[in-house]
C-alpha cells in the first residue's frame, strides 16, 4: 500500500463509489421514494467530494459539491426522483468519472450539466421560488422558509489526528456555511507556544453561529467521518446573545486561513494514510445494513504470483507423493499424505481468493440497458439471476466486453419495437435476462431476450452474400447460427449507432475462444433467442483424470467426466464403422483416441471409455488405461502448438514429465459431428 | 534477428548431423541433457514434443526436420538448447534438439557470407549466413524465419482429424 500512488488510490476508490452511486440512481428510478437509496447515493457523493478535495482533484470536488447541493433537494424530500432527474444525474455521474480520469482536460461540460440538473430539480420543485445557487452565500435561500428562523451555536474541535488523516477544516467550514447564514469564529485559546507546536495537530477550535432550523442532521452530515474523537456541541442561541459574536470575524473567507497555521499542512498528507481515511469513509458509506466485514485491497499481480507459487507447490507435492508410493517408509508416506491434504487445501483457498461473484459484472449492464432503452425508445425490463455465481477474476474482467456486445445485440436486433410487439400479441416492453449458473466444470452465462428470434433466411442470405456459405449448401441450424460470429457478418438492415457494423460478434467469439469457452445459440422464431457462453471455472488449477493412450499420458478435466465404462468386445470388430455406445438406453458417440492421435503402440486388450460431457453433448473417449486422479496445474501451450485444437493446455506430472490436457468441449463437438453424420447416412 | 552487426558474433556452436551450426549465445538460456519428451499428437514433426524446463512447459523443436536431415535416435551426446525465440512478435522460450553442443566462440562478421541463392540443399530463407572457422563452414540459421513458418496452422492436424472422423 505504501508504494501506491495516492492519486490512483483515490481514483480506484472513486470508481467504486461512482458505481455505487449509479446503482442507487438506477434503483431509485424504480422506487422513487426510497430514502435509503437516496441517502446511500448522497453518502457516495459526499465521500467523493471529501477525498477528491483531499487529493487535489479540485475540479471534481467543486463539481460534486454542486451536484450534492442540487441532489440535497431530493434528500430533503422536496423533489421527487423522476426518470428525467435520474437521467441527468447519471450524466453528471459520468461527468465526474471523466473529471477523475482526465483531470487535466477541459471540462466545459460541467456548467451545462449542472444547469440541466438544477433546471430539472427546479422543474419538479415544490418550492420553485428557491432555485439552487452556485455560491454558498446564496445557498441559505434553500433552507430559509422563514418559518422557524432559529439561531444555533455550534462549537467543535477536531480529533488530534484529523489533519494527519487528511481532513481539511476549511472544507468542513464551507459545508457548514452551506447550511445557512452564519458567522464563524476561531477559538484560539488552546494554541500552545510556537516552539512546541506540532504542525499536524489541529489546535484551533471553531464556533459557528448559525441561522436556520434545527441543524443537527445537517451538522451530523458534515462531521460524518469525524464524529469519533471530536468535540461537538450544538446549542440553541437566544436572539440577543448571537449578535455580539458577529463582528468578531466578518471576513469569513480569509479568517480561517489566517488564524490557523496548521491548515496548509493538509495539502501534503502522507501518501499512505489518506487511503485509510478514505477506506473507513467507504465503509461508513455502505450504510448500517452492511455488517462491518474487514477486507483489504491486494494487487491482482500478487494474486497471480501466489497462484503460480501454489501451482509449483502442487507439482512438487505430486512428485513427493510418487516417490512416497514407491518407498516402503511409513513416515514418508504419512508426510506425503499430509502434504497432499495441505496443498490441496491451499490450492482451493488460493483459487477462492481469486473468485469474484459475477454480480459485480452484471450490475454494470443495468446502466447499459438503461441507456439503450432511452436511445432506442424501447421499453426494456432487465432481469439478472445467479449474481452469486463465482468466476476467476481474470475471466470476469475479460467477459465484460463480450457481454456488452451480446446484450446490445439482443436489445438492438432481438427486441422489436413496441408496436411490433403489440401486433405480435406480446407485451409492449421487452425483457432481457442475464443469468449465470454452474454446469459441471463450467459456468454458463446466458443472455436471453423475448424478441423476434434469429431469422434463418436472412442469416443464410447474408452468409451467401458474404461468401461464407455456398448458395445450395446444406447446413445444420446450429452451424447456421454460428455464422453470426463470422468476421464482417451483420444482418441488421440499417446500421444504428449501437450495432450493425458487423464488428463485435466475431470479437465476442474470439474472446470466448481465448478463455477456452464456447458459445451456444438457440432461438425460437417470434419468441426470442438465447446466447449461452460456457466458460471453465478457472484458468489455473483443476482436478484431472490421468489416462494413457499408447505411450502418451493425457489429463481429462475431472469435472467434465461423467463415468467410465469398459469398451464392449463386440464393438471392437466394427472399428471403422459407426462408433456408438449404448449407455443406459441413450446413444453416445465415442472417439478412439488411439486413432485421433495416430498412436502406433500396441493396444491394451481391454480398452476403457471415459464419458465426458460439455453442455448438452456427451462423448466417449476410448483410452488404453485409466491411471488415476491428480491435481492439474494448467500451462498454456505456446503458439507453436496453438493450432492443435484437441488440447487446451499441458501440465507437469509428478515424475516431471509433461502431459497434455484434453479439450473436452472441442472433443465433444467433434464427437457430436459423428452423430450428425451418422444420422445423415 | 537483425542482420549480423559489424565486429564479431558471439555464438554457441552445435552439430546437427554432419553440419556445424551457430546460434547467438545471447539468446541461449541454458543447455540441458536429454529429458523425457512428451509427444504432441498431430503436431508437425518440427515441433512434435514438449519438455519440462524448471516447471515450464516448453516446446521442443528439431531443426533437422527443416534442413531435411536424417533423424537418428538421441544418443549420449544429444543436448537440448533452451533459447528465446520470437514467434509472431512474441518472445517465446523453445528448446532445440542438437546432436552435439560444442563451444561458445566468436565469429568474425567479416568472414560471414550470405547464403548462396542457388546450389544449396536448403531453403535459403532459413539461413542468415555462412561463416568460416578453422577451414570449415558454420551455418547460421535464421531462427526467426524457421519458427515463423511453424507458428501458423499445422496442416497435418486438421487432416488427421478429418481422416478419423470419416
Amino acid at each position: 500500500m505504501s508504494f501506491s500512488d495516492p492519486n490512483e488510490t483515490f481514483r480506484q476508490e472513486a470508481r467504486e463509489l461512482l458505481e455505487q452511486l449509479e446503482l442507487c440512481l438506477l434503483d431509485l428510478e424504480h422506487t422513487p421514494g426510497n430514502d435509503d437509496l437516496v441517502n446511500s447515493a448522497f453518502r457516495a457523493l459526499h465521500t467523493i467530494k471529501g477525498s477528491g478535495a483531499m487529493f487535489g482533484f479540485t475540479a471534481v470536488a467543486a463539481f460534486v459539491h454542486e451536484f450534492e447541493t442540487a441532489f440535497d433537494q431530493v434528500r430533503k424530500g422536496q423533489t421527487q426522483a423522476t426518470p428525467t432527474l435520474i437521467a441527468v444525474a447519471l450524466d453528471a455521474k459520468d461527468h465526474i468519472a471523466k473529471l477523475i480520469e482526465h483531470p487535466d482536460q477541459d471540462h466545459d461540460g460541467s456548467d451545462a450539466i449542472l444547469e440541466a440538473l438544477r433546471a430539472t430539480i427546479a422543474g419538479t420543485d415544490v418550492v420553485p421560488a428557491a432555485p439552487k445557487a452556485a455560491t454558498p452565500e446564496a445557498a441559505p435561500a434553500q433552507d430559509a422558509p422563514a418559518a422557524d428562523p432559529g439561531r444555533w451555536r455550534i462549537r467543535f474541535r477536531l480529533p488530534g489526528d484529523a489533519l494527519v488523516y487528511g481532513t481539511n477544516p476549511l472544507l468542513l467550514l464551507d459545508e457548514i456555511k452551506a447550511i445557512g447564514p452564519c458567522t464563524i469564529t476561531a477559538l484560539t485559546d488552546t494554541i500552545p507556544s510556537l516552539d512546541i507546536i506540532d504542525p499536524e495537530v489541529p489546535y484551533l477550535g471553531w464556533q459557528v453561529d448559525l441561522e436556520g432550523p434545527d441543524p443537527h442532521d445537517a451538522i451530523d452530515d458534515v462531521f460524518l467521518f469525524l464524529k469519533d474523537g471530536m468535540e461537538l456541541s450544538i446549542e440553541p442561541l437566544a436572539a440577543d446573545t448571537a449578535t455580539p459574536a458577529a463582528p468578531e470575524v466578518t471576513a469569513v473567507e480569509e479568517a480561517p486561513v489566517a488564524a490557523s497555521e496548521p491548515v496548509p499542512t493538509v495539502a501534503a498528507p502522507p501518501a499512505a494514510k489518506p487511503a485509510r481515511t478514505a477506506k473507513s469513509g467507504e465503509a461508513e458509506a455502505g450504510g448500517g445494513e452492511r455488517a462491518a466485514s474487514s477486507s483489504m485491497r491486494v494487487d491482482a499481480e500478487r494474486l497471480d504470483e501466489l497462484m503460480d507459487r501454489v501451482g509449483e507447490l502442487v507439482i512438487a507435492q505430486a512428485r513427493l507423493t510418487q516417490i512416497a508410493n514407491m518407498s516402503s517408509d511409513g513416515n514418508l508416506k504419512t508426510i506425503a499424505e499430509e502434504l497432499e491434504r495441505l496443498s490441496s487445501g491451499l490450492r482451493d483457498t488460493t483459487m477462492g481468493i481469486r473468485m469474484v461473484p459475477i454480480g459485480t459484472l452484471f450490475s454494470r449492464f443495468r446502466r447499459l440497458v438503461h441507456d439503450l432503452s432511452r436511445d432506442l425508445g424501447k421499453e426494456i425490463e432487465f432481469i439478472t439471476t445467479g449474481e452469486d455465481t463465482e468466476l476467476d477474476k481474470t475471466m470476469i474482467e475479460r467477459l465484460a466486453d463480450p457481454l456488452v456486445h451480446l446484450i446490445r445485440n439482443s436489445v438492438d436486433h432481438g427486441l422489436e419495437s413496441a408496436e411490433k410487439r403489440l401486433a405480435a400479441g406480446k407485451s409492449a416492453h421487452g425483457t432481457v435476462r442475464l443469468s449465470a449458473v454452474y454446469a459441471g466444470a463450467e459456468v454458463a452465462i446466458s443472455v436471453i431476450d423475448d424478441g423476434a428470434g434469429l431469422n434463418a433466411e436472412r442469416i443464410r442470405a447474408k452468409a451467401e452474400e458474404a461468401g461464407l456459405l455456398a448458395p445450395d449448401a446444406k447446413i445444420a441450424e446450429q452451424d447456421l447460427w454460428q455464422m453470426i460470429f463470422a468476421p464482417g457478418f451483420s444482418t441488421a438492415k440499417e446500421v444504428t449507432s449501437l450495432s450493425g457494423r458487423g464488428v463485435g460478434m466475431d470479437v465476442v467469439k474470439r474472446t470466448i475462444d481465448g478463455l477456452r469457452g464456447s458459445i451456444d445459440v438457440s432461438t425460437t422464431p417470434g419468441q426470442g433467442s438465447t446466447m449461452t457462453l460456457r466458460l471453465p471455472l478457472t484458468l489455473a488449477i483443476i482436478d484431472g483424470m490421468l489416462v494413457r493412450v499408447g505411450n502418451g499420458r493425457f489429463t481429462i478435466p475431472l469435472a467434465a467426466v461423467e463415468e467410465c465404462v469398459e469398451l464392449p468386445e463386440g464393438i471392437e470388430a466394427n472399428a471403422r464403422g459407426r462408433n456408438f455406445l449404448d449407455i443406459r438406453g441413450s446413444l453416445v458417440p465415442f472417439l478412439r483416441l488411439r486413432e485421433v492421435f495416430g498412436t502406433t503402440a500396441p493396444p491394451e486388450p481391454h480398452q476403457k471409455v471415459v464419458i465426458v460431457s460439455s453442455g448438452e453433448g456427451r462423448v466417449g473417449l476410448v483410452v488404453d488405461q485409466i491411471i488415476g486422479n491428480n491435481q492439474t496445474v494448467i500451462k498454456q501451450l505456446s503458439k507453436l502448438h496453438s493450432s492443435i485444437k484437441s488440447f487446451s493446455g499441458a501440465t507437469i506430472l509428478g515424475d516431471g514429465t509433461v502431459a497434455l490436457i484434453l479439450d473436452t468441449s472441442h472433443l465433444v463437438a467433434f464427437g457430436q459431428g459423428y452423430v450428425d453424420q451418422g444420422r445423415a447416412a | 534477428m537483425s542482420e549480423i552487426k559489424a565486429g564479431t558474433m558471439t555464438a554457441l556452436t552445435l552439430r546437427l548431423q554432419d553440419e556445424l551450426f551457430a546460434v547467438e549465445a545471447e539468446s541461449v538460456r541454458e543447455i540441458l541433457d536429454l529429458v523425457p519428451i512428451t509427444e504432441v499428437p498431430n503436431a508437425s514433426p518440427f515441433v512434435s514434443g514438449l519438455i519440462n524446463v524448471r516447471g515450464r512447459v516448453v516446446p521442443l523443436a528439431d531443426l533437422r526436420v527443416m534442413f531435411g536431415m536424417d533423424r537418428p535416435e538421441p544418443d549420449e551426446d544429444t543436448r537440448i538448447v533452451v533459447m528465446e525465440v520470437t514467434i509472431d512478435g512474441e518472445p517465446t522460450v523453445a528448446g532445440i534438439l542438437a546432436d552435439k553442443v560444442h563451444d561458445v566462440t566468436d565469429i568474425e562478421a567479416a568472414s560471414i557470407e550470405e547464403a548462396p541463392k542457388v546450389g544449396m540443399r536448403w531453403r535459403p530463407e532459413f539461413i542468415r549466413g555462412i561463416g568460416k572457422r578453422n577451414g570449415g563452414f558454420i551455418i547460421i540459421p535464421n531462427l526467426g524465419r524457421i519458427f515463423e513458418t511453424q507458428g501458423g496452422r499445422s496442416p497435418s492436424s486438421a487432416a488427421s482429424e478429418e481422416r478419423s472422423a470419416s
